[in-house]
């Protein structure tokens, strides 16, 4: 059942995001390639519609998953869920545990998750890039998207030497979406 | 992100303090989910018990529930119109460097202890094998794994101070 399985599938997602924004997307990546809802290259296009617009990236991502899978309900229950974890501990914290963070098990809990969230992430967005440069189709490696992702990885952190803040994650979507019409449209 | 909740919930209508404000940034880093929701479900329950928070919490949400609400029923039909289609080609590729920024940054500001620095080249290396293998694996497994690890390292470290105690 399409409900349930939601359900579960972003409760998981809800529980585990330690971290920040990018934390739930390699969660949210096990959920959708387990279930078979979503590939890498669409999972790829809603986490950049994401990050365009506003809102928690998991948000968004449960939202989406949610509609498309299971209609509005599929959609009210995968972003109830997603959300559920975080607001029930806060209150947690706040009600009946104030210390439950400087509890000492729980500080050597963090300690151990933080790095390996960290981890997971640069394994889930090193895997992306490298599996983008290959071709799908009898292998070997697609040159035109390693010179894109090369160029767009150079202008993106090149830009921080120039100004200190560098360019806007939006700003490299928009240049990115320039780059792909001018050279798979032509 | 931060700035405006900030923005709103200290500046604009003083519901919260400055160090309040720094405490939630500190419990957000250490509870799951976003911080906007943490945040709204603090400020919320702070302002209206219990209530408040529901509210609060459903009020961050729903504006961006509504938007890509719409953007799903859409998305796809868009993608059939080649331009977009080679505008998302383009798109993918900047992913993946977006993703790899975030874990970088991270990087930068955690605590570089031998146990951390090893968990976390482990867990790379862990979740890349999975990867390229094929292999249906979550990585919530490799989370509790290194969560165990750390409790393990903990409690023998206490063991031994109390051990040079006696």
């Amino acid at each position: 059942m399409i409900y349930l399985d939601l359900l579960l599938g972003f409760l998981e997602v809800g529980l585990f995001s330690f971290g920040g924004a990018y934390a739930a997307i390699p969660l949210v990546r096990d959920v959708v390639l387990a279930h078979g809802w979503m590939d890498d290259e669409m999972l790829s296009y809603m986490i950049a519609v994401s990050e365009s617009t506003p809102g928690p990236i998991m948000v968004n991502l449960a939202t989406y998953v949610g509609s498309n899978k299971g209609g509005f309900f599929g959609a009210v229950i995968a972003t109830t869920v997603v959300m559920l974890p975080a607001f029930l501990i806060i209150l947690l914290i706040m009600v009946i545990a104030k210390n439950l963070l400087k509890n000492p098990y729980m500080q050597a809990i963090l300690r151990g998750l933080k790095p390996c969230v960290i981890g997971v992430i640069l394994a889930t967005g090193v895997y992306m890039i490298v599996d983008n440069c290959l071709r799908k189709a009898g292998g070997g490696v697609d040159v035109v998207a390693l010179v894109i992702t090369g160029g767009l990885a150079v202008i993106y952190f090149g830009s921080r030497k120039i100004r200190k803040k560098g360019m806007s994650p939006i700003m490299l979507i928009c240049v990115a979406a320039v780059v792909g019409v001018a050279v798979y449209g032509i | 992100m931060l700035s405006i909740i900030e923005d709103i919930c200290v500046e604009k209508k003083n519901w919260i303090t400055h160090d309040e404000m720094m405490n939630i940034t500190v419990i957000a880093e250490s509870t799951p989910g976003p911080i906007a929701i943490n945040c709204a479900t603090y400020v919320g329950y702070k302002k209206g018990k219990l209530p408040g928070a529901i509210l609060a919490t459903l009020g961050v949400a729903v504006p961006s529930f509504v938007i890509i609400f719409v953007i799903s029923m859409f998305l796809e039909g868009f993608l059939e119109i080649a331009w977009i289609a080679h505008a998302f080609q383009g798109i993918k590729l900047a992913v993946g460097i977006l993703i790899l920024d975030a874990a970088l940054k991270m990087i930068r500001k955690m605590p570089k202890k031998r146990l951390q620095i090893g968990i976390l080249i482990a867990a790379f290396a862990v979740i890349l094998l999975i990867n390229v293998l094929n292999l249906h694996l979550s990585s919530i497994v490799v989370m509790i794994a290194a969560a165990s690890i750390s409790v393990a390292f903990f409690l023998a470290g206490e063991r031994r101070r109390k051990e040079e105690q006696t």
